[in-house]
Formats: C-alpha cells, structure tokens, sequence
C-alpha cells in the first residue's frame, strides 16, 4: 500500500535512475559485487541533497552507497528506491543506513533468483519453444519470447524502483506481496507443464519426415509417423533422469558437448 | 565468409555479449534470439531459429546467478546461428558442427567473463580512495570502462572464434560422412534431455509439479499424434 505523505520522485530523476539500473552490473566483480552499481544508480537522487553534488552529504552518501553489495539484479530496484529514500530523509544515522543495504542483499537476491531465474526465465523459454513447435516463423518466436519477458523484465525493475522509494526502510514488508511469495511456485508449475507440452513438439519439428531406415521401419508400428520421435524421447528421458540424479555433480552442457564431440569425430572418422 | 561478413557478427557478438550481464539484460543474448538475429544477418533466419533452439534447450539450465561460473551463450550462440548459415555441405552435418562450435565458444565465454570480472575487481580496487570519498566521475567512469571491456569482450570472443571455426567446420562438412538422419536424431535427444532434465530440476519441488509435467508431455503427444 502507498504512503501518501511519500513526495513522489520527480520523473527526469525516476528515469536517470532507471536507465542506470538497467546497467547496475556493468562493473561486477567478485570484492564489491553490485556494489558500484548501486552507487551509480542512486547518484541521481542524492543530487537532492543539502549542497547538491558539491555538498558533504552528497559525497558521504555516495561513498556509503558504492560500498559492497549484492542481490538479484532486477531487484536490485528496490534497493535503489529505498535507499535512495533513506540518504534524503536523513532518518537514519549512516551506521544504520549500512546495515539496512546489508540486510536488504539476502532477500532480494534469494527472492528474485526463484522468481525471475528459476521462474520467469524458463517459463518464457518454453513459451517460445511450445510456439516454435506450433510452426511458428522467427519473427513470431523472437517477438512473442523478448515481449513476454521484457514485460515482465521490466515491470519488474519499475515497481521495485516504485516500492523502495514509497516504502523506504519499512520496504521489506513489501517483499511480503502475493506475486513475490506464491509467484515462484505458480511459474514452476507452468514451467513443469509447459516442459511436457513445448519439447515433444519441438522435436517433432526439429525431425520432420526422417528418412533413417529405423523411422521407416518404425513407422509400421502402432504409433505411426512419430514412432521414432517416441523412441527418441524415451532415450531422452532415460539421459534427463541420468542427469538429475547426477544433479549437483555434474553439468549437462557438459555432457552435451562430450556427445557433440564423440558425434563429430565418428561423423569424420567413418 | 568474407571479413566483412565476420565484422558484422563480430559487433553483433559484441552488443549481445554485453546483454548477458553487463547492459540490459533483455535476454536478447538468449539463444532463440541471438541465434536467429545471426542467422538473419547471414541471410536465413530460419536456420538461425534452428540453431537458436538447439542451443536454447542446452542453454536451459544454465542459471546466471551472481558468482557462480556459467557457460556465456550471448556471443556462443552468435557463432553457432552464424556457422549454420553459412554452411557448404550437408545441412545435418554442418548443424553438429555449428553446435560443437557454438558449445566451445560457451566454455570460452564462461572462461573470458570470469577474467572480465576479475578485471573490475582490479579496477575497483585501485579506485578505492576515490570511491571512498564519493567522487561521482569515478563511479560513472567504473561502469564505462566495465560496459567497454565487456563489449570489447564479446567483439574479440566471437571474431576469434569465427575466424578459427569457419575453415574448421568447412573442412569437417566436407570430410564428414555421418548418416544426417541419425545425427539429427541424436542431436535432439541430447537437447531435449539437457532442456527436461533442466526443468525439472527446476520446479519438480513445487505442488503436483510432476503431475503438471505429465498432463503437458499427454497433450504434447495428443497433438502430435493428431497431426
């Protein structure tokens, strides 16, 4: 729920501030992590402060602001709203205002990795791969897949911008949002779904009308033209169940790229 | 392919490479695009596609989480739609040869943003003082010279990768004698398995998510079965 006593942040800031976020990891590394980053995206709201970008305030804050930092980029909105807020409310003395981003980095980053890595990302994935099933062309595949993603993408970053300036340091109990709790959960569902419905038709396409002599042969069984799809996704199956058990331990690009090359040196051998 | 034709895939790897982490994560870098925007560039976006959806279901479970090391598919799947399309030989062969191709340069790429994010870590360091006093222009010129190493990362990445794979793989085409059928159906195999596994690993922690697995692969097989 908003604050109504929030000023809201003037639009020319919300949008520097916005583009910059877009560009939070540019300079990501393994000491200060986003830390960079955020002080980047802050800087334009810390221009509101006593002195301008000349005063004592404005360069103690964006000291404090580029110090270590990590969370999930796209949530990182929050963070930037909310700390923005806090720099120019002056309520909280500077020891607080470090603790608070420390405290902030655990859940953006835990929240947001269900959500959009293991969540968003995949389910718009196979949105675009069930299409490409379907028959759709590059153009439909490509559109309907940056489309889908970017809304939420993007959508994203503006409400935490949104959420963390409104809320300030009260801003965790808006982590607490249906979408954020129960969101994961729903998309895994789809996700597990949309997996079933989107890779069959996929390989199908893939396939088309093999001319291998184990498809014409398997075509004479009760399954028809796609006797050897089936045949070929129960090898599938049997690999993907080997690589979850295996889960952990050992990467399946890994193992894709060893049957790749044994593929391609019995491809020139023979 | 002409040097011409490798810098335009070149700055095509460069902007796509930088989408990964660095700017702004659109996820234009995701197989399914990267690869049918190179293969766009080379004249058949179809192809492209194809490449593209290989490679996306390997590049499923890769998750870019903050510090872990991760294969980089932005440039790797420039490369693999870019050696597809400008195949000389059989199409199925070239297809194997291009995903061995686009798979390495992942590795590479992976390899390549690990010594980038060392880099900065460098840099970072080496501005502390001023950072320390909350000097703006060093702050901004951090995130520049990170965008620009990232950008200068993918160009290089993807020109030196296509200028060793191209004669490569048109030399493995042309000595290649696989059955195409079969390595197609191999190929599939692989991806689909890479791509499922992914998945469930992902989500088969949540509610019925099995059940919701099973439902989806019983209408995928109702739909193909009546086609």
């Amino acid at each position: 729920m908003d604050n109504p006593t929030v000023r809201p942040l003037p639009l020319l800031t919300a949008s520097r501030m916005f583009i910059r976020m877009l560009a939070v990891q540019a300079s990501w590394n393994y000491e200060t992590m986003l830390g960079t980053g955020i002080g980047f995206s802050v800087e334009p709201a810390l221009r509101d402060l006593p002195g301008g970008r000349k005063g004592d305030s404005y360069h103690a804050a964006l000291a404090r602001e580029t110090h270590y930092f990590n969370a999930h980029p796209y949530l990182a909105a929050v963070a930037v709203g909310a700390l923005a807020r806090v720099e120019l409310d002056g309520s909280l003395p500077p020891a607080q205002i470090e603790r608070f981003r420390i405290a902030l980095c655990g859940p953006l980053g835990s929240v947001g990795d269900r959500l959009v890595w293991a969540g968003w990302l995949p389910f718009t994935v196979l949105v675009a791969l069930l299409a490409y099933g379907l028959g759709a062309g590059p153009v439909v595949v490509v559109t309907l897949f940056l489309l889908l993603y970017n809304a939420g993408h993007l959508g994203l970053r503006a409400w935490g911008l949104h959420t963390g300036w409104t809320h300030g340091k009260r801003v965790a109990g808006s982590l607490a949002t249906p979408i954020l709790r129960q969101g994961p959960e729903y998309l895994a569902r789809a996700v597990m779904g949309l997996c079933g419905l989107a890779l069959p038709l996929a390989a199908a396409r893939i396939l088309g009308h093999s001319e291998m002599p184990l498809a014409t042969e398997a075509r004479k069984t009760i399954l028809g033209a796609h006797a050897l799809l089936f045949l070929l996704l129960a090898v599938a199956a049997l690999l993907g169940l080997a690589l979850v058990k295996l889960h952990g331990r050992i990467d399946g690009w890994r193992v894709a790229l060893l049957i790749v090359v044994l593929l391609a040196l019995h491809s020139v051998a023979t | 392919m002409t040097f011409t034709m490798i810098l335009g895939f070149a700055l095509l790897g460069a902007f796509l490479g930088l989408d990964v982490v660095s700017f702004p994560q659109a996820m234009f870098s995701r197989p399914i695009v990267a690869s049918t925007l190179a293969g766009t560039l080379g004249g058949s976006a179809g192809d492209g596609l194809l490449a593209g959806v290989f490679l996306e279901m390997m590049a499923l479970e890769t998750l870019p989480v903050g510090a872990s090391r991760y294969p980089e598919w932005g440039t790797a799947s420039v490369v693999g739609g870019a050696l597809y399309v400008s195949r000389h030989g059989d199409a199925t062969s070239a297809l194997l040869f291009a995903m061995l191709g686009a798979m390495i340069t992942a590795w590479v790429g992976g390899w390549s943003m690990y010594v980038l994010r060392r880099l900065n870590g460098r840099w970072t360091k080496r501005a502390l003082p001023a950072l320390e006093v909350g000097d703006a222009s060093v702050v901004t010129w951090l995130q520049m010279r990170g965008l620009g190493a990232d950008l200068l990362r993918g160009f290089a990445l993807t020109a030196l990768a296509l200028t060793l794979l191209v004669p490569l793989t048109t030399i493995a085409v042309a000595h290649g004698h696989g059955d195409s059928a079969t390595i197609r159906a191999v190929l599939v195999a692989v991806a689909a398995s890479i791509a499922g596994s992914a998945a469930w690993k992902l989500s088969h922690g949540s509610k019925h998510g099995p059940w919701f697995f099973i439902g989806g692969l019983a209408i995928g097989f109702a739909l193909l079965l009546r086609a």
